[in-house]
């Protein structure tokens, strides 16, 4: 499609004998926000600052906003937030934000309604010094902010936030995207990304393993469900010969079914009667269905 | 792209103001400029010339010291330690290149040895004036000192710059800058000096040397100062090696120094991966 603005085909970056990123085909369309996931070294940041044009692809193309990367047009395009942003200690977060302004080319006057947006404007003439982790992420936030870019690249955004300085920084994200910048967040788990990404990409080892909405993941992933078992006094052994399973201590038992022999297994366990003291009924976890596509759970 | 570089050169003289750097240069060569003036005022009477020149001759030897120092400290970590910080990933995400860049932290650093210069050479020179009196001559070697110390931190701001794209971290940005320090104003004499004791007063001593001295900026910033001036030169017993040379050399070596520097610097910070 045309109107992609970051369009990535047949990517690969290789730094000497270790394949960084192998054939990575992926796009993200104006509005649209896409969590890439995967863990420290798969190959995410990588990516970014192929986006970024930082460093040269080895192999296949990458556009941003038709452009490639590290062109004037794509850098105007692009926002950037780097994983823990370390901006000057000795400047204020004005100075500092007014610095990202200029070289932007937009005028000074949007510094004060850019900080107050991201809740700094009570700290704008602070010491970046004296700022808490979440108020240094809500400058690296404003500075992305900057000029309604096309694209955002976030690297783990809500690394070392509290819940709720991660709650306003995904509002601020959400923000973004309404007004039709194309999101990316990269991070490595999926439990960070509880904001309302529309898909998430999943790369393992340099490869893209997956790339679809949650659902799309959930229902190819096809996991199966946990049921948990609490057995009445001495019952254990026999709870565990009628129904299989395995035994995780003394008194439970525990059974995974594919989620279309759910009912019947759960007729088999309301048939045992008086045997079963209770039970819990897990459906696969966000971070479950991770480590499901990165590879983790087929040892 | 003026507007780019300046609002670097903005941020970074800010940062050096903050970090105290202006203060500290300045008070530096203030000290060292005033102390060396008085505790060298003795020969004057001996050699027939004003204070200040014996006092611009001081502080010429001082300078080949302090203004390449200077400048490596001031430029060490302008790269490697951002790049350490995450920051220099996210100033190149902005539309401004990599020369912007260079050009925007080399304006305020030099502004910053500039003032330092100006400051502790200009008072020093004051005060030598002011206590054993100053002629024409000694006036303009005190402001071509000034002007030629500015250009020699220029060089090893220049130098500075790509030591600290090479390194890849600050630390080693660091060990690099002294190193490039110890050779270029300390062991490279030594080596020069060696060989001419070795030719004796040969065809390298008497044709070789005098251009060897010149290509390195910190012994061409020694020889202009010294050549220029004959008043200077008597002072530093420096004039041999001066006489031989042709007068534009030092100054040429010290103008087209910067201009190199600048240009590794530019190369080195293009095949950095920030």
């Amino acid at each position: 499609m045309t109107d992609d603005i970051l369009v990535v085909e047949n990517l690969a970056k290789r730094h000497g004998a270790v394949e960084a990123l192998t054939d990575v085909s992926l796009s993200l369309a104006p509005g649209q926000r896409l969590a890439l996931l995967g863990h420290n070294g798969a190959g995410k940041t990588t990516l970014i600052k192929l986006a970024l044009g930082l460093i040269a692809p080895t192999g296949g193309r990458i556009t941003v906003a038709g452009a490639r990367p590290g062109t004037h047009a794509a850098r105007a395009a692009t926002a950037y937030l780097p994983e823990s942003v370390a901006f000057h200690p000795a400047l204020t977060g004005r100075e500092q934000l007014a610095l990202f302004v200029r070289l932007a080319g937009e005028p000074t006057r949007v510094c004060g309604p850019l900080l107050e947006r991201v809740g700094l404007a009570h700290a704008a003439d602070r010491r970046i010094r004296t700022y808490s982790k979440g108020m240094r992420q809500r400058l690296g936030i404003a500075q992305a902010m900057l000029g309604r870019p096309r694209l955002a690249l976030l690297d783990e955004p809500a690394s070392g936030l509290d819940p709720v300085s991660r709650h306003d920084l995904y509002a601020l994200i959400d923000g973004l995207a309404r007004e039709g910048t194309a999101v990316l967040i990269a991070s490595h788990a999926l439990t960070e990304v509880e904001a309302r990404t529309d898909r998430i990409a999943i790369l393992s080892a340099g490869r893209l393993v997956a790339h679809d909405t949650l659902a799309g993941l959930r229902a190819r992933a096809a996991m199966p469900i946990r049921l948990r078992l609490t057995a009445r006094d001495g019952a254990a052994d026999e709870v565990q010969a009628r129904l299989g399973g395995e035994r995780i201590n003394g008194a439970a038992v525990e059974i995974l079914c594919a989620p279309q022999e759910k009912m019947d297994t759960l007729g088999r366990i309301a048939a045992l009667g008086p045997l079963v003291a209770d039970l819990d009924v897990t459906p696969p976890g966000l971070e479950a269905l991770y480590r499901h596509y990165s590879g983790e759970d087929r040892t | 792209m003026i507007r780019r570089i300046l609002a670097i050169a903005g941020i970074e003289a800010c940062i050096a103001m903050r970090n105290r750097w202006v203060l500290t240069a300045t008070a530096i060569m203030l000290m060292f400029a005033l102390a060396l003036t008085f505790a060298g005022s003795a020969p004057t009477g001996s050699l027939g010339v004003d204070l200040l020149t014996v006092s611009v001759a001081s502080m010429t030897t001082l300078s080949v010291y302090l203004a390449p120092l200077l400048a490596l400290m001031l430029a060490f970590d302008a790269l490697a330690g951002e790049a350490e910080r995450g920051g220099l990933a996210l100033i190149l995400s902005y539309p401004v290149s990599r020369g912007e860049i260079l050009a925007g932290k080399g304006l305020a650093h030099l502004g910053v040895l500039a003032f330092a210069m100006t400051a502790g050479f200009g008072a020093a020179g004051g005060a030598a004036a002011m206590a054993g009196g100053a002629g024409n001559d000694s006036l303009m070697a005190l402001a071509r000192l000034i002007g030629s110390s500015i250009l020699l931190g220029a060089v090893f701001l220049a130098l500075g710059y790509a030591v600290s794209a090479l390194a890849g971290s600050s630390a080693g940005a660091a060990a690099m800058a002294a190193g490039l320090w110890l050779l270029a104003v300390v062991l490279y004499d030594l080596g020069l000096l060696g060989a001419v004791v070795w030719s004796g007063d040969g065809a390298f001593t008497r044709e070789v040397f005098p251009w060897m001295l010149a290509a390195n900026p910190a012994d061409a910033f020694r020889l202009w100062n010294v050549a220029a001036s004959e008043g200077v030169a008597l002072a530093s017993g420096m004039g041999g090696a001066a006489a031989a040379l042709p007068g534009w050399a030092a100054p040429i070596s010290l103008i087209l120094w910067p201009l190199a520097a600048l240009g590794l610097a530019r190369a080195a910070f293009g095949r950095m991966e920030p």
